[in-house]
């Protein structure tokens, strides 16, 4: 399991990363992994205010429907749009080409709920039990 | 006991299997005192011979009823093709590799019901056409902005019930109904052009429950400042000769096509279809079978967009429905495979022909329609109970009364001309008025 | 798998879609011509032909036959889906249903008839049940859990009470939570406990002034009986709830125990599954829906009300009615066919069925435990779930089990629900099944078991005999080619190969 040391982590499986008082989210490669072939994503609007914890999109593979929610409040300012073409690229590439969104976030210190690599290994080592 | 096969010697071997005595064992997990312990008072079994004495029923001879349901023409190989035990007795096509004969006829139909609304792409079925409307102004519901449903109330009276029934629970939209003109039977566009506005989702039928033509393109005019935009067809025979409602450029186009191939059937099996612009199709209902491959990459078909549906999004489904009405659209797709383009075109010109010949005979016995515009099919003409019920008596079927729905229209009789009518069929009408 | 015998061989057939034998002129069909032809002149009409394919008879009836031959259906073989009840559907159900085929729902005489049936039909439902009233219009089973929903929220609506929640236990089949909400529920799942039954301790934890009902399938689809629902019914009572119940298992119960009876205010029953009506590749069914005497005033409209001459009428002047839920009356010719069914058999004949029917799964429960995880050992009616645990060791999933079955000449059984159980293999035999069959099955079922051990790549790349190798669904998805019109632009479109 691929779990880039320079990340924060959500129990929710998606990934952060700070680049300037921005953040730009992502999914695990556990995600991808778990829900298997992803052939459709769909993001709230640029622009858009989300929450801490709120669903800021939503991945599908052929049976199920999962959310993705952002680690931090704030508003999104960039959205990936061309993976909306090409949904495949979350199971190839969850960590570089395939990032979802970026936030500004409204409040920078909320990153530090998040995990860190190897707090988020011993997290899915624990959900496996 | 029919369809059963256990002998005396089988039942002991099974039970010696499972290690019980006697088959109520099964049972003793069910408490005592909900043992049911009476016989069920249902009578039989009777043999094949009694239930065919059982079950008779002659219909009258000569009828004159649509409104929503209509009689045509079914080809032999309908009824041959549809009563083959692959497609009949088959379950939903969960499982695409023993599945491809029920996948590919609905993919067909789908292809079809697409290129005669006009529309991208069409669903697989809905139970009838009132719930494919109930469903789609729920999909129109849940689009942003939709606060008022508006719907003519020239549409089919049952069709409006069932989308009040659907609706009662969806605080957030309102369902209001626009006027017709009482002297055409048409829409008033005075009054659409007042109401419709970005809040609303507006749904026409066309041709209307009256057999009227709606003046479409001016009515879409008007709907261009809608947020959403639907036409319904209850007689899909209509498509077969009318401007296909997709050139009118609704977001949806739905309806029932028991025309396609269906019989009357006392009122159902009916089927009812879904199409629509390619960008609502993540928000609709029912199923959808789409073209792909197998490990070989040699074309198959499957099932897919499974995640809008109930057993995948549970509560947050786009629609409750599971089974639809698969074998009927079976039955669409084969009637107009039969039928062809000019078969078709032929039927619905017919239709046509054979309304205005009886419209013709009953002006010359004084009996006007009620509204004076252009129609398909159906018209209103007035007639009292009385006469209706003499004519019943005898064996024939002047039209559907509808005053109860419409009050302002007394003793308003909804007349339809298919070609199973006969000039015969007309006269007969006429002679007995 | 080649070498092995296979009961059904699917033909080598790649079939064409039927666009591609179109030609303009090719349909010569005469078509019914009683009156002056004529374009009406007072119509727009569309300038060109409908675009539908241009064939001949024979290659219509070719091409569909063709494709049947593609299909599996159950008189190929047991069609042992779980929850499904796939049993045998008499061919004289069918024959007599045609009988009414030609009668418009405005004949009144004919109706009269017809209406006599469905009246016939209700009060052999309601005798069934131990209900009191009964609809027949809606057309499927979840437009019946919908009915039934609207009707208990129109009850709850009256008693001016605010109740917005149904509870639902996580067995459930996926329409009870979809149903709820369009009906204007909200849902809360709640676990039915490690035996595989809600116990009724666990139901007076969610319990609250908001509950408008519990909505519940008994048995449920572990196929296990929910014991405790005399004491779970009392509960919602007390608590001014409802209890529904799903009817989808009912033909475990048949003459054997009554919803009534169990304290159930609201049903709904699948004609389709329990009463051998043919299921059509996907419809049309029939869903009843059936409720206690206080429930009735808020049922459907119309109602079928029979005069002191014993003529039938419907009657629509019914104030309290949740309204109309279905274009005229519902799928009038599955009902038909439901009561033939239900004459043929009688009312000994139908707790016979219900006795094979768990006679002929707890048979198989008993073989296939030996090979198979059971992950309940709760006694089991109609139905079972087994687990690819075993097989997993080796790789191999229940969907590679799925698709093995198919080389035998079986239709698989319902995978992967209930979603309590991982990898849930959910096999329900129905008592229309022999001997011989049923030990074919379970032959088939142990072949698998021993090739997971020994073979399991040969598990993946099922099904070989099919009509086509496994379908990529993925492909499905990400291309969307849902007519014949729309995949000509792309070139991987599978049509050209």
């Amino acid at each position: 399991m691929n779990i880039p040391d320079d990340l924060l982590y959500t129990q929710d499986h998606e990934w952060g990363r700070i680049e300037d008082g921005t953040l730009r989210v992502g999914i695990t490669d556990y995600a991808a992994t778990e829900l298997g072939d992803i052939v459709f994503v769909e993001f709230v609007e640029k622009g858009s205010h989300v929450a801490k914890g709120e669903a800021f999109g939503t991945i599908e593979s052929v049976k199920a429907v999962s959310e993705v929610y952002a680690p931090a409040s704030g508003t999104v300012t960039q959205i990936n749009e061309p993976l909306a073409d090409t949904p495949e690229l979350l199971n190839q590439d969850c960590y570089g080409d395939a990032w979802m969104v970026v936030i500004e976030m409204d409040d920078p210190s909320e990153v530090k709920d998040l995990m860190d690599a190897p707090a988020y290994e011993e997290f899915l080592a624990q959900e496996a039990k | 006991m029919a369809y059963l096969s256990h002998t005396k010697d089988t039942l002991a071997a099974m039970l010696s299997t499972i290690g019980i005595d006697d088959p109520e064992d099964i049972f003793s997990s069910l408490p005592q005192e909900l043992r049911f312990s009476g016989r069920l008072d249902i009578p039989g079994p009777l043999d094949e011979e009694s239930l065919r004495r059982e079950f008779t029923c002659e219909p009258s001879r000569v009828v004159f009823a649509g409104g929503g349901i209509y009689r045509h023409h079914i080809p032999a190989l309908v009824d041959a093709i549809a009563s083959r035990q692959e497609f009949l007795t088959a379950y939903t096509p969960y499982q695409p590799e023993i599945s491809q004969g029920t996948l590919q006829a609905i993919f067909e139909f789908q292809s079809m019901m697409a290129a005669l609304t006009g529309m991208d792409v069409s669903n697989a079925s809905m139970y009838d056409g009132a719930t494919a409307l109930a469903e789609a102004a729920l999909m129109a519901s849940r689009m942003k902005g939709i606060r008022r449903i508006l719907v003519t109330r020239s549409t089919h009276p049952t069709y409006r019930s069932v989308l009040k029934t659907y609706l009662a629970h969806s605080p957030q939209v309102e369902v209001v109904e626009v006027p017709f003109e009482i002297a055409t039977g048409r829409t008033d566009l005075k009054s659409f052009e007042g109401m419709v506005g970005p809040d609303a989702a507006v749904f026409v039928q066309q041709p209307n429950y009256f057999g009227v033509i709606e003046p479409m393109e001016k009515l879409a005019r008007i709907a261009s400042r809608a947020g959403f935009r639907g036409i319904i067809v209850t007689e899909a025979i209509s498509l077969g000769v009318l401007k296909s409602p997709g050139s009118f450029g609704p977001d949806i186009v739905l309806g029932d096509a028991q025309s396609f191939g269906n019989p009357p059937a006392a009122g159902g099996p009916l089927l009812g279809f879904l199409c629509v612009k390619r960008e609502h199709i993540r928000r609709i209902p029912g199923r959808i079978v789409g073209l792909t491959r197998d490990a070989d990459e040699r074309q198959a078909f499957c099932l897919t967009l499974a995640t809008r549906e109930q057993h995948i999004r549970r509560e947050k489904a786009t629609s409750n429905i599971c089974t639809n009405q698969g074998l009927c659209a079976l039955r669409a797709a084969l009637y107009l495979s039969a039928m062809g383009p000019q078969g078709l075109r032929q039927v619905a010109s017919q239709c046509a022909a054979g309304t205005r010949y009886l419209m013709r005979l009953l002006g010359e016995k004084g009996v006007s329609p009620y509204f004076n515009a252009p129609v398909f099919h159906e018209f209103v003409i007035r007639m009292d109970d009385a006469r209706r019920s003499a004519l019943e008596e005898s064996g024939i079927i002047p039209g559907i009364p509808i005053s109860s729905h419409y009050p302002e229209l007394e003793d308003a009789l909804l007349v339809n001309v298919t070609e199973m009518n006969t000039k015969e069929d007309c006269r007969c009408l006429i002679e007995r008025l | 798998m080649s070498d092995r015998a296979t009961i059904t061989r699917f033909p080598e057939i790649r079939e064409p879609l039927l666009r591609a034998r179109s030609a303009a002129g090719k349909n010569t069909r005469p078509c019914p011509a009683p009156f002056d032809a004529a374009d009406p002149a007072d119509l727009d009409i569309a300038e060109k032909l409908p675009d539908i394919p241009d064939v001949s008879e024979v290659e219509t009836v070719r091409h569909f036959t063709r494709l049947s031959r593609l299909n599996y259906g159950i008189d190929h073989g047991m069609y042992p889906l779980g929850s499904c009840t796939m049993k045998y559907n008499p061919k004289i159900s069918e024959e007599l249903a045609r009988r009414f085929q030609a009668v418009h729902p405005a004949d009144t005489r004919a109706m009269n008839t017809v209406l006599g049936y469905c009246a016939l039909l209700q009060g052999y439902l309601r005798e069934i049940c131990g209900m009191d009233a009964c609809c027949l219009w809606p057309a499927a089973g979840a437009h019946g859990e919908l009915t039934g929903m609207m009707t208990i929220k129109k009850a709850v609506e009256r008693s001016g009470g605010a109740r917005t929640k149904v509870l639902i236990p996580d067995t459930a089949h996926g329409t009870n939570p979809a149903s709820c909400t369009i009906a204007g529920f909200t849902t809360e799942n709640i676990p039915s406990g490690k035996q595989g039954y809600l116990s009724a301790s666990t139901l007076r934890e969610h319990l609250d002034g908001h509950v408008a009902a519990l909505m519940i399938t008994n048995p449920n689809t572990l196929g296990i009986f929910e014991r405790e629902i005399q004491e779970i019914a009392r509960l919602l009572h007390d608590n001014g709830s409802y209890l529904y119940m799903d009817g989808a298992n009912l033909n475990a119960i048949l003459g054997i125990a009554r919803p009534g009876d169990m304290g159930v205010d609201c049903m709904h029953i699948n004609l389709h599954k329990t009463f051998g009506t043919p299921h059509g590749g996907g419809g049309p069914g029939s869903g009843p829906v059936l409720v206690t005497k206080e429930l009735e005033r808020f049922l459907p409209s119309p109602v079928i009300v029979c005069d002191d001459s014993g003529n039938h009428s419907l009657n629509w002047d019914r104030p309290d009615s949740i309204g109309m839920v279905h274009s005229c009356l519902g799928n009038v010719n599955v009902l038909i066919r439901a009561l033939v069914y239900l004459l043929s058999l009688g009312g000994e004949g139908l707790r016979e069925v219900s006795l094979r029917a768990g006679l002929n799964a707890n048979y198989l429960k008993s073989r296939l435990s030996r090979c198979f995880d059971l992950p309940l050992d709760t006694p089991t009616l109609h139905e079972f779930v087994l687990s690819d645990r075993y097989q997993k060791e080796h790789g191999v999933t229940t969907m590679d089990m799925a698709k093995a079955l198919m080389e035998f000449g079986f239709h698989p059984p319902t995978v992967y629900f209930p979603l309590v159980v991982p990898g849930a293999i959910m096999v329900e035999p129905t008592e229309t099944e022999s001997l011989e069959e049923l030990d074919r099955f379970a032959q088939a079922m142990e072949t698998i078991a021993a090739m997971s051990r020994e073979n399991p790549q040969t598990l993946h790349e099922t099904p070989q005999a099919c009509p086509v190798k496994r379908v990529d669904e993925v492909w499905a998805a990400r291309n969307l080619v849902l007519t014949w019109g729309a995949g000509e632009s792309n070139e991987e479109d599978p049509v050209s190969k």
